[in-house]
This record gives C-alpha cells, structure tokens and sequence, in this order.
C-alpha cells in the first residue's frame, strides 16, 4: 500500500480510514484522548481546589499574578495554529501534498510561537519568585499549564517528525491516518488550552 | 520471515529474541500470565508471613516496620502486578479468538504495555534490596506517605507510574481491538460475554488510570522535587489524593471483577450446556456497573467528613450497584438450573464462586450505609469484605479459567484429579481465612495492625485464620505443581477440548497457528461455533474470505527498549531527593532513549509481511498433518 500511487482522482474518499492500520489509528487516538481528557480533568480540579493557597502570608494571588494581554496572544497562535491545520487535512482530502506540508508548517511555526511565550510566561514568573515550589498554588499552576505545554511539544515534534519523513515521498495510504491523527490531537490540545485560558487567566483576573 | 513459521526447533537464544520482541497476542498473553503467577506468588508469600505474624497474639516473627512494608507490597502486588496481568493474560489470549482477529489492533503497544507493566513491577521489587519497600498501604494515603522515610513510597510512586501507563496503553489496545477487528458478522450483540466484560473494562481503565497516573504524579513530585500538593503548611490539601486514588481505586475493583464475570459467563455455559440465560440483560448489566463504577469512590472516605449530604448520595450510588450485579447472578443460576451440568475443575471454580461472591457482595452493601461504615471502617471486616470480593470472585475466576482455557494456550490439559484437590483445599482454606475475619472486625480488631493483645477474645479466630491462610498456600503450590506437571505431558491436538464449547475460539484447532484463523470466518449468530456443531458443519466454521496471503506484524525489540528507558529514568528520579548530582543526567539520559525509539518507531515503516497461501497450507499440515488428522 506504501507503492501505490495516487492522484487526486483516485485518492479514496476518506483515506485516513481506507486502510484497517488507518482505521485503528483514527478510532485508537479518539479513544486515547478520551483517556487524556480525564488526565486534565484531574489536574484541573485540583488547581481549582489549591487555587491561591500558599503558606500564610503568601503574596501571590491569581487576581495580581496573570496578565491578559500575554494570554490573549498566545490563544489567538494556537487557535490559529488549529485553523491552519484544518487547511492542511483540507488538502490531505484532495491529496495535494504540497498543500499539506505547507500547512502543517505553518502550524508548527504557530505552535513554536505559543511555546516560546509560554516559556517567557513562566521564566517571568519564576524570576519575580513564583517559582514551583513556592506554593501549593504554584505547584498546581505550573502542572496543569505546563502538562498542556508538554502536549503542545510532544504535538511539534510528532508533526515535525512526520513533515521531515514524508517530505520526499509524496501522500500514501500509510502516511494519511498518520498526518489526521496527528491533526486530531493538535485540535484536543487546542481545546484543552481553551479551558485553560477560561479556568486559570479569565476566571483568575476576576479573582 | 517465511521460514520461521514451519521451523518449531530453535536454541534457546533464539527463542528468548522471540519473546523479548514478540507481538503475537498468545505469546504476550502466555507471558502475562507467568509474570502475574510469579508477582501472585510474591504477593501471596508475602500474605502467609503476616497471617504466622498474627496467628498469635504478642507474636514476634516480623517487627512492625517490616509488617508495615508486607501489607503494602501485598495489596499493591495483588492489585496491580497480579490480578490485573492475569486477566491481562487472557484478553490478550482468547478475544481475539473471540471475535476472530488475526491479532489485536496495534501488536506494537501490546508488546511496550507488556514490558512497561514488567519492568515497572520489577522496579517495585528492587525496592526490598535497596533500602526498604513502601510502608504506608495500598492506598498509600498521603498524610503518611509524604512523611515515610526512605526510599519505599519512591519506588512504589515511579514503579506503580511505569506499569500504570502499561496498563493504560494495553486498555486503549483493547477498546480499538474489539470495535475495529470484528469478524463479518460478528455484531456488538453477538459478541461472547468475555469480550464484552473486556471491552467495559478496559473503557474503565481508560478513565481511572489518568487521575491514579496524577495522583502519583503529583506525589512524585512532591516527595522529589519540592511540590506542594499535599503539604498543608504550604498550602497543600492531603485530601486531593485519597479522590484521586479512589476516583482511580474503585473503578480498579470493577476493571478486575467484570473480567471475572465475563470468563465465568463462558465457563457456566459451557458445562451447564445451555446458552447464556439473559444475554442481553448480563450485556446491559456490565455497562451499568461499569458506569455506576464511577458514582462511588466516595464510599471509601465516608469518615473523611465530606458532610451527610455527600455521604448520603454515595450510600445510594453504592447500593444501587447490586442491582445489574444481582441481575447477573440471578443469570448465571438461571443458566446452571435444569442444565445437564458436568462438574469439571472449572465448574467447580464457578459454582464456589457464586455464593463467595454473594457474601462478599452482601457485605458490601452493609459497608454501603454510611451510619455503619462508621463502625466497621478500618476493621477486619472490610479485610473479610474486599477478600470475599478479590479472592471468591476474581481469583476464583483465574483459577477456573487456567484450567479451562489451558487447551488452547497451551495445547495441553491440566490434570482434573489434582485441580480438584487444588479446588477444595484452596476453597475451604480461603472460607477458613476470611470468613472468621468479619466477626474479628465486629468484635473491634482494627486491620494493619501488626499484633494484638492475648484474651480479648480474638486468639482463636485468628489461629484459625491463618491455619486458612497456610492451606490457600498448600492450594496454590498444588496448582503450580499442576502446571510443571502438565508441561511434561502430551499435546492435545485437537478441536473444542471440553466437547461442549460454544464461541469461536473453541472452533479454532490447537495448536492454534501464529496467524490464528487461515481465513477470517463468518459469523451467522451468537455461539457462533455451537450453530456450525448443531448444523452439522464438521469445520465448526464458515469462512467470509477465500484462502489467501495473511498479512503479519513485524516484531520489535523497540518496546522493551522504551520500557528501559523509563526504567533508567525512574532510577534518577529515585535518587533526586538525595541530593546526587547524576540524577538529573540519569533521568535525561533514560527518557532520552525512550523519546529516540519513539522517534525511531514513527519514522521507520513499518508494514509488515505477508505470509503466502503455501507457507499457510505447509503450516497447517506440519501442526495437524495432512488432512488434519494428526
């Protein structure tokens, strides 16, 4: 199925799921994420539960610690990021596979963009003393956000993975499930920052 | 690869690179069952010492710290490293048979959740020789944890973290495997009970696992790294980890049981010779506890003092979970009434299970009223309840089904006379132990304790428990000794071993060939291979494809290198508190060889290889001889 060769016109409908390894892949990463899902349900209730708690006297609290300019722009990267990966599985549909490195470059440029302020966000917080081990409350912030920015890097580096293996050979049965799934998980890691944004910057700055 | 499948006599090098880069189902499935037995005998050595411990009172056979470290390991050992990889081992030997799948979805995970799930519990072992095991329970509470000294709460943290995410992978393998590798024909409602109890459970897994896998982590990192998520002086909240564990730890109860419920509905069938009274009912049964599961972690913290109204609302959860449970035994009695029963080592199994589980199940829903709970938390009547549960429905179901799917795992029979004498030493031994138990913990013996003062009227019942407990040992020695004494003797060869069976996996001659079924079959309805027995097809089953190439997975050694890596890095975890300076290089180092094979796993194809239609029939005649009459 690897030789195969395709063009847009004999490219199947749903080639993500034209193979039985493409169909366990595409139902196997919905079922992992269900599992993923339950993973940040529960470092979201425990933030929620450790919000603001420190030692006595802790000066430290969400309402003065969390800026929404810096938050607003690092949402509108990685939506975008979302958006631009759409465009990439719209031209993995019509095997054009330029389209789709394209595309996915571009998110990953996106991606690395989050990253990086990210970074900055917690080198920042770090530097004025709000370090991991400072509070329950920051044990509780960096895990939760900083499990969503290791997703966010296990996501860059599969994509990378995949635009540097692939570049040479062109869209193949194999290789589709592998671009939609890591497609699909980009989405859930978009998602998850969402709630992120809403939980911990929105309801944080209104105390 | 073409010759490997005729050639049967290999060296043994040979045949060790053969099971350490294996992704065949059966061979796995073989594997987790020898590696659960010998965590099971670990666990239940460990079991015997406390019950000499206690037989007396003032008794001094162990100190209390190593008493501490045996009730730990034992509950931990059982749980996770025994009970769950011998259930392991049979999904991963019978479903695929089941639903007639030449291999599970992703042949890869199985093999990294095998090994993950390995070195993760010998990770844990290590902790005995390396300065001392975990102390503070199971549930490993975290107002005692955080403040144990040593390195025990450490290993069990890294190692518990390892074979959990074993556990996990394997579960989301199974959840694909079931919905995506049906055979034509074979619909969700015409799916055996065992693959049904394996698909909700392995669901289960999929949601418990992540909040246990958080719960460790966070008291990794507070034991290690200078967190605070427990630590109350920093603003930490202990009370986080008891919900996660039983958010976690009673769907745990549930993920091992239905898998206990599912072999007994194929094994109750079987030597009743009936079908399985209300299929539909036992199905929606499943998914309700399976659901109802989730509803009632809470019960275990009744007198944590989350209020009445939280505790009244899990006391109704928790009672209405006997409901589709009660639905089942009324199913499994309705199946067994008027049947042409023959008792078999297996029957037997099952018919002692039926009213252990009861009791066990009764007592539960004394636990379950939270005014009582009260009286009987942290005494030995819960020690008798979850043992009724975990030893009279679970273990039960193992034993049972070690006798009854032996033929097709191993191609050989374990011997009846013995498994009988097994069954009834093992039986009355485990009543012998527990059954007492419930009257000790009415009578005010707390559990976890390490000894116990003379002439309070506890010195003969536990002298007789643990004279119990040396029999259950005597039983488990008997069927160890079953198994060395049934690898020495003849293989069967042959097709449906107990005459009566009804699913597909009987249909299937063994030895059962590496690929499984030579052509997927075609299932025209429940019980699939009893429908071709009763319409007189002598191949016990039609086919839904021509006889043609088999597509394979290829082996790989990468799974278990993985596993090392975190094996490695756990190490330099461990260590991190002691403030060594290789242990940060050490963590990078293991996850660095675990993050290379999976970089390594994703940009090398993997395809497989086709096994031709000649090698097929060169295959079945060199197992069954030509015509199939060997």
């Amino acid at each position: 199925m690897e030789h195969t060769k395709f063009t847009p016109q004999t490219w199947p409908d749903k080639a993500e799921q034209a193979t039985m390894e493409g169909r366990n892949k595409f139902v196997g990463i919905w079922i992992f994420i269900c599992s993923d899902i339950t993973l940040f349900a529960s470092v979201f209730a425990t933030y929620l539960s450790l919000k603001d708690k420190g030692p006595a006297g802790m000066e430290f609290s969400a309402a003065e610690l969390f800026e929404l300019p810096l938050a607003f722009v690092m949402t509108m990267l990685l939506l975008t990021s979302s958006l631009t990966s759409v465009y990439a599985m719209y031209h993995l549909k019509n095997h054009n596979f330029k389209g789709v490195q394209i595309w996915m470059s571009i998110t990953v440029l996106l991606g690395l963009g989050f990253l990086a302020l990210e970074i900055y966000e917690f080198y920042h917080y770090v530097h004025i003393g709000f370090g991991y081990t400072q509070s329950a409350f920051s044990s509780a912030f960096f895990t939760l956000v900083g499990t969503h920015g290791l997703h966010v890097v296990i996501g860059l580096v599969w994509i990378v993975c995949l635009i540097v293996r692939n570049a040479k050979r062109g869209l193949n049965l194999y290789n589709a499930p592998k671009y939609y799934a890591a497609s699909i998980f980009w989405h859930f890691i978009d998602v998850v920052w969402v709630f992120i944004f809403t939980v911990v910057y929105l309801m944080g700055v209104l105390g | 690869m073409s010759s490997v499948a005729v050639s049967n006599k290999k060296g043994f090098g040979a045949t060790l690179w053969d099971y350490l880069t294996t992704v065949d189902h059966k061979k796995l499935g073989v594997m987790y069952l020898f590696a659960g037995t010998l965590f099971f005998a670990i666990a239940g050595f460990e079991a015997l010492l406390m019950r000499i411990q206690l037989m007396i009172p003032n008794n001094d056979f162990v100190s209390a710290g190593t008493f501490n470290e045996l009730l730990t390991m034992h509950g931990t050992t059982m749980l996770f490293l025994a009970a769950t990889p011998l259930l392991f081992g049979f999904m991963n030997a019978i479903v695929p048979l089941q639903i007639g799948a030449r291999d599970v979805a992703f042949p890869f995970l199985n093999s990294l959740g095998f090994w993950l799930f390995f070195l993760g519990a010998i990770f844990l072992h290590l902790s005995f020789f390396l300065g001392g095991a975990p102390d503070a329970g199971w549930t490993n509470y975290a107002s005692l944890a955080l403040y144990s000294p040593g390195h025990g709460i450490d290993f069990y943290v890294l190692g518990l973290q390892i074979s959990g995410a074993g556990t996990l992978i394997s579960g989301i393998n199974f959840i694909v495997t079931i919905i995506t590798m049906r055979a034509p024909g074979m619909t969700f409602m015409r799916m055996p009970l065992f693959t049904w109890t394996t698909l909700i459970s392995s669901t289960l897994i999929l949601f418990a696992f992540p909040p246990l896998t958080v719960g460790l982590f966070f008291m990794l990192v507070d034991r290690m790294f200078g967190a605070n998520f427990f630590d109350h002086t920093m603003g930490g909240n202990t009370i986080i980890w008891e919900h996660l564990f039983w958010i976690f730890g009673h769907p745990e109860v549930y993920i091992l049981v239905l898998p206990a419920f599912g072999l007994f509905s194929e094994i109750i069938p079987v030597f009743a010779r009936k079908r399985l009274f209300g299929y539909s009912s036992m199905v929606f049964a499943t998914i309700l506890i399976g659901f109802l599961g989730f509803m009632v972690w809470a019960h275990h913290m009744f007198t944590t003092g989350l209020g009445a109204t939280a505790n009244a609302i899990f006391a109704v959860a928790t009672m209405a979970i006997a409901v589709p449970t009660g639905m089942k035994v009324f199913n499994w009695i309705m199946t067994i009434w008027g049947g042409s029963v023959k008792v078999t080592v297996p029957m037997l199994y099952a018919l002692g299970f039926i009213p252990s589980f009861v009791a066990g199940g009764v007592t539960g829903v004394m636990q379950a009223a939270a005014p009582l709970d009260y009286q009987l938390h942290d005494s030995y009547f819960i020690v008798a309840h979850f043992h009724y549960v975990i030893v009279g429905g679970i273990v039960t179901a193992i034993f049972g089904s070690m006798h009854f799917y032996w033929p097709i795992m191993f191609n050989r029979a374990l011997n009846e006379k013995l498994g009988v004498l097994t069954f009834w030493i093992f039986f009355i031994g485990f009543h012998l132990t527990f059954f007492l138990q419930h009257f000790l913990g009415l009578m005010g013996m707390p559990r976890r304790v390490f000894t116990f003062q003379a002439d309070q009227g506890w010195d003969l019942f536990n002298f007789i428990s643990s004279i119990g407990a040396i029999m259950m040992a005597i039983g488990v020695v008997l069927l160890v000794i079953n198994i060395i004494i049934t690898a020495k003797s003849k293989p069967l060869n042959c097709r449906d071993y107990w005459g009566d069976g009804r699913s597909l996996e009987w249909a299937i001659k063994t030895p059962v060939p590496f690929y499984n079924f030579k052509q997927t079959p075609l299932i025209r309805g429940f019980d699939p291979y009893w429908l071709e027995k009763h319409d007189g097809n002598k191949e016990g089953m039609i086919y839904a494809e021509p006889l043609g190439d088999i597509h394979m997975p290829n082996n790989s050694i990468l799974p278990l290198v993985m596993s090392i890596g975190t094996f490695i890095a756990a190490f330099g975890a461990l260590y991190h508190p002691d403030g060594v300076a290789w242990s940060i290089p050490v963590i990078i180092i293991g996850l660095g060889i675990t993050v290379a094979s999976m970089i390594l796993r994703s940009v090398k194809d993997d395809l497989g290889y086709h096994v031709h239609v000649e090698e097929v029939i060169a295959t079945e005649e060199h197992l069954y001889g030509k015509g199939g009459n060997k």
